[in-house]
């Protein structure tokens, strides 16, 4: 087995930031996609409360500590920052690690950065902490997670990385130009 | 026109593309009258009105949804997920060709 060297995308990206609002590279750790089994849904819910979550409902994150459980599609979930512990044959399990680029935005604005990017409402009232949505970021898929009032982060595709570091980046710059303005 | 997916919530239409009517839903026995597939494969409906078709939400949830909508007034009528409904009878001689 030749030895791989584990490469995050955008690695050693400065992060950016304009209008108050930081726009970074995240490191989510291990991705894997958790598919429950037909009939198995009493056996996986009592596998997932040994680490502490519970199958999130749809547009819901379960989360303990680190580790997060989000919900990205029916009958799909997302277990991030832990490895798969005790779900064998109760889901269907796919590592996605390499897979997904993960972006965060840190701000007060960063609700109104990606609202030039998502067709979504995203005030706190319509999207609130802990909310997720399988959502187009301009053009791209994407998993957008809210951890916190003024963070927001983004999964895209792996290969979409630059792409979506550049849309995100001039939704700021414009944003930043609008302030300027006065 | 906004579509209210009924796992994402309502949502543009442009994040879903139209895939075709609901007839695709009704796939014939194998052993079905030639009518039968003929119908299923060639023959649709062109209703001024209520018409049913399947949209697949891909920016989205990427989940299979059978629209229930008006062509005329373009309301939205109902959302259901493909994958919820019970099993539909195979249409043996559903619609056979005029």
């Amino acid at each position: 087995m030749p030895d791989l060297i584990a490469k995050p995308p955008l690695a050693g990206r400065a992060a950016l930031t304009l209008a108050g609002v930081t726009l970074a590279m995240a490191d989510p750790g291990q991705i894997t996609s958790v598919a429950p089994l037909k009939g198995q849904d009493k056996a996986l819910a009592k596998a997932l409360k040994v680490l502490g979550l519970s199958f999130p409902a749809p547009n819901q994150v379960s989360s303990k500590g680190d580790v997060r459980l989000v919900w990205t599609g029916r009958d799909q979930a997302f277990l991030i920052g832990a490895e798969p512990r005790g779900l064998d044959g109760l889901a269907a399990l796919a590592d996605q690690s390499d897979g997904w680029a993960a972006l965060r935005l840190d701000g007060p604005g960063a609700g109104d950065v990606l609202a030039r990017l998502y067709p979504l409402d995203l005030r706190a009232a319509a999207f609130p902490v802990g909310r997720v949505a399988r959502a187009p970021f301009n053009h791209m898929s994407s998993i957008l997670m809210r951890p916190g009032p003024d963070r927001f982060e983004i999964l895209v595709f792996r290969s979409m990385a630059r792409t979506a570091w550049h849309e995100a980046g001039a939704a700021m710059r414009a944003l930043a130009a609008r302030a300027a303005l006065g | 026109m906004r579509i209210t997916c009924p796992l994402c919530g309502p949502r543009d239409r442009r994040e879903f593309t139209y895939y075709g009517a609901e007839d695709y839903l009704h796939r014939p026995a194998p052993d079905a009258a030639p009518e039968a597939w003929d119908a299923y494969l060639h023959l649709r409906d062109n209703p001024a009105g209520i018409t049913r078709d399947l949209w697949y939400h891909e920016t989205g949830c990427t989940a299979w949804l059978l629209v229930t909508r008006n062509t005329v007034t373009h309301e939205i009528l109902e959302v259901a997920l493909v994958a919820g409904r019970s099993a539909p009878k195979p249409a043996r001689g559903r619609r056979a060709a005029p």
